[in-house]
């Protein structure tokens, strides 16, 4: 039973990073654009969807607590400025879909909140996942750091590269989504956006030898990882060839391709601690009446009907905006 | 008093909540308003129901939004500042706020998205079914979240091992007759917060002289349904009453501000607490009146606060006056209720402008009362987070700084403000526009998930039909 509430939060939070992942993305690339058209096409790209992608993050924090409530307890309060960051990132990018096309004179407020609130949103989640594979400090299962236990050099290189990895992403979607300059504009960024990732991963990856992290050891044990780094390298030289041929489609779905390989060498590199590596998934799963519980309901039942709901939801608004599409 | 992380965490958590409950609380009464208003529709015919509906539904979308945008935040706060809560109850109250978060999710965004989108494709009476879904996701997100406060208040069905609180028995925590008082007890005040906005809106289009048939639907319907549910929200409040009397005594007696051991009791009306002095300055107090209302009974001995040793004593002052101005507002609300359906009732409503103004000024009631009511409830819990088992100095996270607690509570209180300075100046202007013009078609890029985008019509198509 806790096998499927992990299945369930893997899956929530793989797509919350692939979904939410694109459209930080475009508020990151929306700051440095001045192009007024170019920036209604950006937020055309992604404003039917947002909201539902940001669901996820919700999914993610209830099924943490009601399924493994020491990792919601340890991890949300061991990280408790970083995460008041994030959310108050999210709420300000969030309303700014709203809020920018009822004025002329504050747009400047909510234009600067679009973009300064994923920036952060997104440099918090990397930095996170760096804090993670560091890994932090906990001793006999409770967090010891105090309010910067999860800083480190090593966790804004994490921060730094997931800003750039959902830059990458978000341009690939404007890529798809959109005609004309934007377009243009994204297939010249994906090339540096792709470089700057490359370079972050090998700086990553040195530093990560250099201060021989635990995880490293368990890539040594299961060499058989290796097939993930392998299914992203074959999806970059993909992504360079469909950047090259203009073929609007296969850009995001190799960037999603390179996210999945790196969200599955991650997880099975932590396997089975859920805070590496302090907290498995049997230490922290709860009882299995809750797990049993919630199975019967929101697990067998809501949980596809969701996930059914998203395909939907992506398929309703497929294809490229125009540029008469209606103001927001 | 120091600012402590606990007391900030304390703050911040009231305020986040009070925040985030006025939205919630008011967009589930407009679910069901909305269900009526197409139910009617349907059945008459009559345009001037479905020109008020589409009104109230960008109402609806934009308050919708708000609530989710501030609901966000709940779903960490639990987390990041009540971490010893979270880890020792997890396995019950996180189990059932992932049942409010997936049922919210499943009803009332699938089913929001016909309402935006729908009525050209699909058949009325779906469309109907539509409304009456999203009516019934709201309000089983709020009964998820009244059996998890109410699993606190009065905590059953579970077991201890190793200081974690373990579900033994979810029948009994779901089926808990404090869960059927109390969650009756909150949806009655959403559908009355619903009830009387509407009336307000209406009052103060007939004030204004202007779109009379509209206004009038809503002061009329809105003021019936008033005077049918604040009766019935008096009864369920005195049922709410009796649980606290039996399972909570210390908080029944800070409410009653009764010191003291008295037999027949008698009832303060109002007065002055004072902990130090343990007595209630400037009291007017009527005798056995506190008998009767205690236990239904001239002699009965009811228990005062210093039977309690003084670790397990509630704080008097916010239970004593929180729970006289919701009560209050409550009489306040029945008299304009009564007085306002009878006239409207012998057609003479729309000339008696004096009660059209208080109509119109009561809005804010049904939210300071729910407001106080909340107040009243998690205050008098006090010193206890989940009652008689753990201690709110216990469930706090225990090595959070109060320079963490100050810079968040700090920055909620920024950005919420901000934000929804914003959102309610923007649900005033559509207001204060009324239900202008002919039909308007929902915008194409209005999505379920989106809800904010009902509103985002463009205005010319307002001011074509004008």
């Amino acid at each position: 039973m806790a096998l499927y509430w992990v299945f369930v939060l893997a899956v929530a939070v793989l797509l919350y990073v692939l979904l939410d992942g694109f459209d930080l993305g475009i508020g990151i690339l929306f700051g440095p654009t001045r192009d007024e058209s170019q920036r209604r096409a950006m937020l055309h790209a992604v404003s039917p969807i947002w909201d539902g992608n940001e669901t996820w993050l919700v999914v993610v924090g209830v099924v943490l607590w009601g399924a493994f409530p020491i990792v919601y307890a340890t991890l949300l309060s061991a990280l408790y400025l970083p995460l008041l960051v994030m959310l108050a990132g999210l709420i300000l990018r969030g309303v700014a879909f709203e809020f920018r096309y009822k004025t002329q004179r504050l747009r400047w407020i909510w234009d600067a909140g679009f973009a300064v609130g994923s920036l952060l949103a997104a440099f918090i989640q990397g930095m996170t996942v760096g804090a993670l594979v560091q890994g932090l400090p906990i001793a006999s299962g409770r967090y010891v750091g105090g309010e910067f236990g999860w800083f480190s050099p090593f966790a804004v290189l994490c921060g730094v590269g997931l800003c750039l990895g959902y830059a990458l992403l978000g341009a690939c979607w404007l890529v798809q989504k959109c005609e004309g300059d934007t377009r243009d504009l994204a297939y010249r960024l994906i090339p540096r956006l792709s470089v700057g990732l490359m370079i972050f991963l090998i700086a990553v990856l040195t530093y990560a030898l250099y201060k021989d992290f635990p995880v490293m050891g368990r890539w040594l044990d299961r060499p058989w990882l290796f097939v993930f780094p392998a299914i992203g390298i074959v999806a970059a030289i993909a992504l360079i060839a469909s950047v090259r041929r203009r073929n609007d489609g296969t850009p995001f779905t190799m960037v999603v391709v390179i996210f999945a390989a790196a969200f599955g060498t991650l997880a099975i590199s932590f396997w089975p601690y859920m805070i590496p590596f302090a907290i498995t998934i049997d230490q922290a799963a709860a009882t299995h009446s809750s797990l049993a519980f919630m199975f019967w309901g929101e697990g067998l039942f809501i949980f596809p009907l969701m996930l059914l709901y998203t395909v939907v939801n992506l398929r309703v608004f497929r294809g490229k905006i125009t540029a008469n599409s209606p103001d927001y | 008093m120091t600012l402590t992380a606990l007391l900030l965490s304390r703050l911040q958590f009231a305020f986040t909540i009070s925040f985030h409950i006025i939205f919630p609380s008011f967009s589930i009464g407009v679910a069901a308003w909305l269900t009526v208003l197409e139910a009617l529709y349907l059945a008459t015919g009559r345009p001037a129901y479905r020109l008020v509906f589409e009104f109230w539904l960008k109402i609806f979308g934009l308050v919708f939004g708000l609530g989710v945008v501030s609901g966000i935040v709940m779903a960490f706060q639990f987390g990041t500042n009540w971490s010893e809560l979270s880890r020792t109850t997890g396995s019950i109250q996180g189990v059932l706020l992932s049942y409010e978060t997936f049922t919210a999710f499943a009803l009332e965004a699938s089913f929001f998205g016909i309402l935006v989108f729908g009525r050209p494709r699909v058949a009325p009476w779906f469309y109907l079914f539509s409304t009456a879904m999203v009516t019934l996701g709201t309000s089983l997100s709020s009964f998820w979240i009244m059996v998890n406060n109410s699993w606190m208040q009065v905590p059953v069905g579970y077991v201890v091992k190793d200081g974690i609180y373990i579900p033994s028995d979810w029948a009994a925590i779901i089926f808990s007759p404090v869960v059927w008082v109390r969650f009756p007890h909150m949806l009655i005040a959403s559908y009355l917060t619903g009830a009387f906005c509407v009336a307000a809106t209406g009052a103060w289009y007939l004030l204004r002289r202007e779109f009379a048939v509209e206004g009038q639907i809503m002061l009329r319907m809105g003021l019936y349904l008033a005077a049918i549910l604040v009766p019935t929200q008096l009864f369920f409040g005195h049922l709410t009453g009796d649980y606290v009397h039996h399972y909570q005594p210390a908080k029944f007696a800070a409410i009653e501000g009764r010191w003291h051991d008295e037999q027949p009791a008698s009832e303060v009306l109002i007065g002055i607490p004072d902990s130090v002095s343990e007595a209630d300055h400037y009291a007017i107090s009527i005798p056995i009146l506190g008998s009767l209302i205690g236990s239904l009974s001239f002699h009965s001995k009811e228990v005062g606060l210093t039977d309690f040793p003084p670790q397990d004593r509630p704080p008097v002052v916010i239970p004593f006056f929180s729970f006289r101005i919701m009560v209050g507002c409550g009489l306040v609300m029945l008299m304009l209720a009564c007085a306002g359906s009878y006239l409207s009732f012998k057609e003479r409503l729309e000339r008696n402008r004096l009660l059209l103004w208080l109509i119109f000024l009561s809005f804010p009631l049904p939210f300071i009362a729910i407001l106080t009511g909340w107040f009243t409830a998690e205050v008098g819990r006090q010193p206890w987070t989940v009652y008689g088992l753990l201690r709110t100095t216990d469930a706090v996270t225990p090595f959070l700084t109060s320079r963490a607690a100050l810079v968040s509570l700090v920055v909620f209180g920024a950005v919420y403000s901000f934000i929804f300075a914003f959102g309610i100046y923007y649900i005033y202007q559509l207001l204060r526009a009324g239900p202008v013009g002919r039909l308007v078609l929902p915008p194409p890029a209005a999505v379920p998930n989106r809800p904010m985008s009902v509103v985002d019509t463009n205005p010319r198509h307002l001011a074509a039909g004008e």
